[in-house]
């Protein structure tokens, strides 16, 4: 038993309280006697007790009576009612009243023993399942956001802060550093989370075709508009709603939009009836908002709305510690995915993808390992399954020799080692690929 | 020096008192006296129950403790009853100074049994020093072989040794400074 039990005893009976006290307080739990209901009601007021073990006939209010003003306080306790005057139709109630056991004066001290034990075992078990239920909602949908660096631990926590509150986000982020993860994982740990999160890739569509997406449409609307239709907003209702590339949407989708936000009721396309829907907004762009309402381009109004709380996702070139954590998950991902035993990477070709500044970010790198993947030797991912442009065209190379020597030494590596294969690629002769690489002393890897 | 004082109420077998002064004062390091108790029993009679009031028993023994002894435990050899509960082998207060123990429930014969005396003599032994052992703030210990561990039933009893655990014996050490002799 990891945490001390607590018990309060409730009997008019002195000698039956001392008994059951001295018991237990030998048995190892924390013991307190109260000699009526109200005296135990008001104990409970300031101090929780795992288990209540309390007899029916006191004078007064009575057992029954008390356990139902013990729910009443929302305790967390344990009730066992205890009689001395056992009938069916009492035992029946209290169970009825959710007591946890009933039972009759006297007892056996075996008897006693396994319901005091069953009962603690049972608020052992309650404590187990809030707190993995705790840990559960705390970790919930934030398995595809890999990370370990201050910058991402920043991100989590600006997301478990704000995914219980209702206000907008707008998350902000160069392409292809998961702003959509990020949005899916405020949604996933809000109060919303068994509601739909609905996405809209707003970029992606033009100004009609993205009223109707938002909005629906009725039959008629529109040419091909042959039936009714729900829009991404009413779709949301009791849910989120999550636009892509908002800064992309034209003047009049921004005044429509921030009509919707501030009254949450819209009209379908074609359609005269008001619809309301509950949602909540998350936004994300990677695009400076705040000097698009500078330049007039964004609605400073939108903005202000949209932007109640912004969350900004550090590009991968600011976090290369992360790079490891990502290349890790990605081989185990695509090796899953096209059934192939999990591979190792070159330390090497690591040590370069820490180096490289992936404007395309997680997504880029995402792409290169699943390349690497398909086009490897199936065992390890080398430099040269790499496509880092830094490789071919690196600045630090001055000379034609060293440059040279680095083709070389690639294409020896892509062939492996095969003179032959790499001599045709380099379209030289065999004679003359052996002179180079004594020349530059390269060596096959082990 | 701190003595235990055994108060026996009623008729017991000179042989088992005898040597359970001996084992007793043994086990614990301390010498063990005994004296004869006379009380009304009676007066501790629930005709309802045919049983004896452990709790008021206990507060007898507790008044009529000698004021030199140490800890003292009530002898008895009827059935013992708290209210809550059908039965009891024995009681004590935690930490306090007194305990009691009856043989009755733990004769063979109450179950229909040959009797065994040995057998009784080791259960009413570890009885003893397991109400001791709560005079010594000791509460029940989790730990099967230990004299400690709560019994309700006499076989119970039975698979439980006549000593303290390791832990008990700390724990005794650090609570009142008792050096137990080594099993």
């Amino acid at each position: 038993m990891s945490k001390q039990i607590s018990l309060l005893i409730v009997d008019d009976e002195e000698s039956v309280r001392d008994s059951l006290y001295n018991w237990f307080i030998e048995d190892g739990y924390f013991v307190e006697c109260a000699e009526d209901a109200k005296t135990a009601l008001s104990m409970l007021e300031n101090k929780h007790f795992d288990i209540i073990l309390t007899d029916i006939k006191m004078p007064g209010m009575d057992g029954m009576e008390m356990h139902r003003r013990i729910k009443a306080l929302n305790t967390k306790s344990i009730v066992i009612i205890m009689t001395a005057f056992a009938t069916v139709d009492t035992a029946v109630q209290a169970l009825k009243d959710g007591a946890f056991d009933y039972v009759t004066k006297p007892f056996d001290p075996d008897e006693l023993t396994h319901l005091i034990k069953n009962a603690a075992k049972q608020i052992t078990l309650e404590a187990e399942n809030v707190a993995l239920k705790e840990k559960f909602v705390d970790l919930e949908n934030v398995d595809d956001i890999i990370g370990n660096s201050e910058p991402m631990k920043q991100v989590l926590r600006e997301v478990m802060s704000v995914a219980q509150s209702n206000s907008s986000v707008v998350i902000t982020g160069e392409s292809g550093t998961g702003k959509e993860l990020i949005a899916r994982a405020i949604h996933s740990n809000s109060q919303r989370k068994f509601f739909p999160l609905v996405s809209v890739h707003c970029g992606a569509l033009s100004e009609s075709l993205l009223e109707s997406e938002l909005f629906g449409h009725e039959k008629g609307a529109f040419t091909g508009a042959m039936y009714n239709r729900k829009g991404r907003f009413e779709m949301a209702d009791g849910g989120t709603i999550f636009l892509d590339e908002i800064a992309t949407i034209s003047p009049k989708m921004q005044i429509e939009l921030l009509r919707v936000l501030e009254t949450k009721k819209f009209v379908r396309v074609g359609g005269n009836k008001e619809i309301s829907s509950d949602f909540r907004v998350i936004c994300a762009t990677n695009r400076d908002l705040k000097s698009m309402v500078e330049k007039g381009t964004f609605r400073e109004d939108l903005y202000y709305r949209l932007n109640v709380v912004n969350i900004n996702i550090p590009p991968l070139r600011e976090r290369p510690d992360d790079i490891p954590l990502l290349v890790d998950f990605f081989i185990k991902k695509y090796c899953t995915a096209m059934n192939k035993a999990n591979i190792s990477i070159e330390e090497n070709a690591l040590k370069k993808l820490k180096e490289f500044d992936f404007p395309g970010n997680v997504r880029e790198l995402e792409n290169m390992i699943e390349r690497a993947i398909v086009i490897g030797d199936g065992k390890k991912i080398r430099s040269s399954d790499l496509p880092l442009a830094k490789d071919a065209f690196d600045s630090s190379y001055e000379s034609l020799e060293d440059l040279e020597k680095v083709h070389i030494l690639q294409i020896l590596n892509k062939y492996g080692w095969n003179i032959s294969q790499s001599a045709k690629a380099l379209k030289v002769d065999r004679v003359t690929l052996y002179n180079k690489i004594k020349k530059y002393d390269l060596k096959q890897p082990e | 020096m701190q003595t235990i004082t055994l108060i026996t109420y009623g008729k017991f077998d000179t042989e088992l008192l005898e040597r359970m002064l001996s084992e007793i004062a043994s086990d614990l390091g301390m010498p063990v006296k005994h004296l004869q108790g006379h009380i009304d029993m009676s007066e501790f009679y629930d005709a309802g129950r045919r049983q004896y009031d452990a709790n008021r028993l206990i507060t007898v023994v507790d008044a009529s403790r000698p004021k030199d002894t140490f800890k003292t435990m009530g002898l008895f050899d009827v059935d013992l009853y708290i209210p809550i509960l059908t039965y009891i082998f024995g009681q004590a207060y935690l930490n306090g100074r007194t305990g009691i123990a009856s043989l009755h429930r733990l004769k063979n014969e109450y179950y229909g049994m040959k009797p065994n005396k040995q057998l009784l003599f080791n259960r009413f032994k570890k009885e003893i020093i397991h109400e001791l052992g709560h005079t010594f703030g000791l509460k029940h210990c989790h730990h099967p072989p230990c004299v400690m561990l709560s019994s309700t039933y006499v076989e119970d009893i039975d698979q439980k040794e006549s000593h303290f655990c390791q832990q008990c014996r700390d724990e005794l050490r650090m609570n009142q400074q008792i050096i137990l002799r080594e099993f």
